[in-house]
């Protein structure tokens, strides 16, 4: 009875708030509506992302035939803003967690609905003027992401604009953070308490915390850049009496050291930052081994979330035991900045945070838009994703052990084979990405209705139908004891 | 932040639609970040401070030490009746509630006064980031006028959102959306104005006493 009330009820996707096509959508403060924006972006930028990436490998293929060092620079530079920046960094809360948090926990939306929507607001208007740094008169951002002074105060390009960009998104990440710790605290349903909330609602806790603890100091470094460049403050450059490291100090908080072994530090502080870079396994091993015991005599079903899922668990490994190698001291002075760096970062980024977002993508399609996807043609995806992914960045251990710098326009003859082998493995991914995208696409116009629950959950989502209504529940649930 | 002019709310019967602790949980944690913010400009001042000492004192005797003291007490006193018109909301009369808001917006236009004539007064002697006179100082005094015109700008932008901010809530006082039942968001302004007063105290020794 009660279900085909529930099931009776009209989809967020028909309730506008009674504005008209698009404002409906910027001016909504529902959470869904936000997420799935959210999403729309992030997938956006990610496929310029890649783009970019295909053309960095394309280079690389043969350099100079495709591309002159200086627009090289540039578009490795724009490859990384884009991807860290655009979709890595903001990729599981904002589309995510804007999407389930309220339901997981309970509740009808977030704490604070209308700063969520400025909060989108101010992630779009980042976006733009970072998109803007790209194309307005003048060079493009050529200094990889990281921006590190002093060179990102000197270079002649549209530095300021684009660190402008990252300091908004910062801001929206801040205000993300802040409206979802808070949620989590207010908004729980009777009966959620801590210790029931659902692990995503903890990991959407404790990124709140993160991006309320480490944004601001980030923001505030980009701040000085900023001023460097337009008013010539110049607390990171030498000739003004600053010091460039601080920047990456300030950056970096705790272990920025683990940065710069090879930046003539003294060997006590090396030790210890090497120290530091070790306990940060320490953590992510226990996470690996917990999430592997959990599948030690589960009955698994391989869908294709669970494929995404397990190849994170994988990838990702590879990412933490290579990051285990560059933090000792003496192989890392072999391979700082070297492409073994490339590899790993991507190993933890794209095999990581990538996977996972995949994963979460193809888990919870159905809820968000209430269509059923082909379940072989993302396996096949998956399987080709993940080929590419390893034939385009294993061969990037072994040429940065061998000694081929990172973001160098050529490099000498004995690396050709590693790198051909890796520009193929780029174009394996793409197709892989095409299959995934295409396939989802294809559901959205014309894939079968899911039904409420098309995976046998357990937690709050599944119970509200594909795609919930607005406000999620007629009533408040009551958390009971026996579930 | 600004408050948004319409209210509408979103959470329909079943949850509380003004949700006090709520609000208060996201001013304190804002403000938490907002301490960050200033944390790392408080940490570069330190370490530079420290690699630097003398040039820092001297940098510093450029300072007038009795407009930077009547701006202390300027803010200070603004603060006072800040907590004084929250406390007028609370009992009752939005009538001096404005009135006491409106005398914090005065001494927070004062203060952003004399402190913009401050600013002037070393730009005319030639003080300022990159200035052909500063350059020619020791580093140290390059880096304590930075921070100093990175500091107090910043918080003077503080203090500039802050009096906007406080005049969107004389406008909800007048109106009756802040009152005796539900003055939170003249609390959590409140909560913002002592913050930045907060950071100005420690400003002023920084700048104005180490020499």
């Amino acid at each position: 009875m009660e279900e085909r009330n529930i099931s009776e009820r009209v989809s967020f996707y028909h309730e506008s708030g009674g504005r008209r096509g698009i404002l409906g959508w910027l001016l909504s403060t529902d959470h869904k509506r936000i997420g799935i924006q959210y999403l729309a972006a992030l997938l956006t930028f990610f496929s310029v992302g890649v783009m970019m990436g295909l053309l960095i490998r394309l280079n690389l293929l043969s350099p100079g035939k495709f591309m002159g060092a200086q627009t090289y620079n540039e578009i490795f530079t724009i490859h990384g803003i884009i991807m860290i920046f655009l979709f890595i960094i903001p990729g599981l809360p904002v589309a995510f967690g804007n999407f389930f948090l309220p339901i997981l926990i309970g509740a009808r939306d977030v704490a604070f609905p209308r700063l969520n929507r400025l909060t989108w607001w101010i992630y779009l208007t980042g976006a733009s003027i970072v998109a803007l740094s790209i194309f307005l008169h003048g060079t493009p951002p050529d200094t990889g992401w990281t921006f590190y002074a002093p060179y990102s105060i000197r270079v002649k390009a549209n530095i300021a604009l684009a660190v402008l960009g990252v300091f908004v998104l910062g801001f929206s990440s801040i205000l993300t953070g802040l409206n979802f710790v808070t949620t989590i605290h207010r908004l729980r349903a009777p009966g959620m308490t801590w210790l029931k909330m659902p692990l995503f609602a903890w990991t959407l806790y404790a990124t709140g915390w993160v991006q309320m603890l480490a944004t601001p100091v980030l923001a505030i470094t980009l701040v000085f850049i900023i001023l460097g460049r337009i008013f010539g403050v110049g607390f990171f450059d030498p000739t003004k009496g600053g010091d460039p490291a601080l920047g990456i100090a300030i950056v970096g908080y705790f272990v920025w050291g683990h940065h710069m072994f090879t930046s003539g530090m003294s060997d006590t502080s090396r030790v210890i930052f090497s120290f530091i870079t070790f306990l940060v396994a320490i953590p992510t091993g226990v996470k690996i081994f917990n999430w592997v015991t959990t599948l030690y005599k589960g009955s698994i079903v391989v869908d294709s979330p669970m494929l995404f899922a397990l190849s994170f668990l994988f990838l990702f490994s590879i990412g933490g035991l290579t990051g285990l190698i560059q933090g000792a001291l003496a192989p890392n002075l072999q391979l700082h900045g070297t492409y073994w760096i490339v590899g790993h970062f991507h190993y933890v980024m794209f095999g990581g945070g990538g996977f996972a977002i995949f994963a979460g993508l193809h888990y919870w399609f159905p809820k968000m838009f209430g269509k059923l996807y082909n379940e072989r043609l993302a396996k096949l995806g998956w399987f080709i994703l993940f080929i590419g992914f390893n034939t385009l960045y294993f061969p990037m251990f072994i040429l940065g052990y061998e000694g081929m710098p990172r973001r160098y326009f050529d490099y000498p003859a004995r690396f050709h084979t590693g790198n051909e082998i890796s520009t193929i493995g780029s174009w394996i991914l793409a197709l892989g990405l095409i299959i995934i995208f295409g396939n989802l696409i294809r559901a959205l116009l014309k894939g079968d209705k899911a039904p409420a629950d098309p995976w046998g959950g357990r937690t709050l989502e599944w119970k509200v139908p594909s795609p919930p209504p607005k406000e999620n529940f007629e009533e408040i649930p009551v958390i009971g004891v026996a579930e | 932040m600004k408050p948004q002019a319409e209210e509408k709310p979103v959470i329909k019967a079943g949850v509380e639609e003004k949700d006090y602790s709520g609000a208060k949980y996201g001013m304190w944690f804002f403000l938490l970040t907002e301490i960050l913010f200033f944390g790392g400009m408080f940490l570069l001042y330190s370490v530079y401070r420290y690699r630097f000492p003398g040039e820092f004192h001297a940098g510093a005797s450029e300072e007038n030490l009795v407009w930077g003291s009547i701006n202390t007490v300027l803010l200070l006193t603004s603060s006072l009746f800040m907590a004084a018109a929250i406390t007028a909301v609370k009992k009752g009369n939005n009538k001096l509630s404005v009135i006491l808001q409106a005398l914090t917006v005065v001494l927070g236009v004062v203060f952003l006064f004399i402190k913009g004539s401050e600013w002037g007064e070393k730009i005319v002697k030639g003080l300022y980031p990159s200035s052909p006179a500063l350059l020619k100082l020791g580093k140290g005094e390059i880096l304590y006028f930075g921070l100093y015109y990175v500091m107090t700008g910043l918080h003077g932008l503080h203090v500039f959102v802050g009096i906007v901010v406080i005049l969107f809530m004389m406008y909800y006082t007048v109106t009756g959306k802040i009152n005796k039942d539900y003055p939170v968001r003249l609390e959590n302004t409140g909560l913002y104005w002592h913050f930045v007063d907060m950071v100005w105290i420690y400003l002023f020794p920084l700048f104005y006493l180490v020499t």
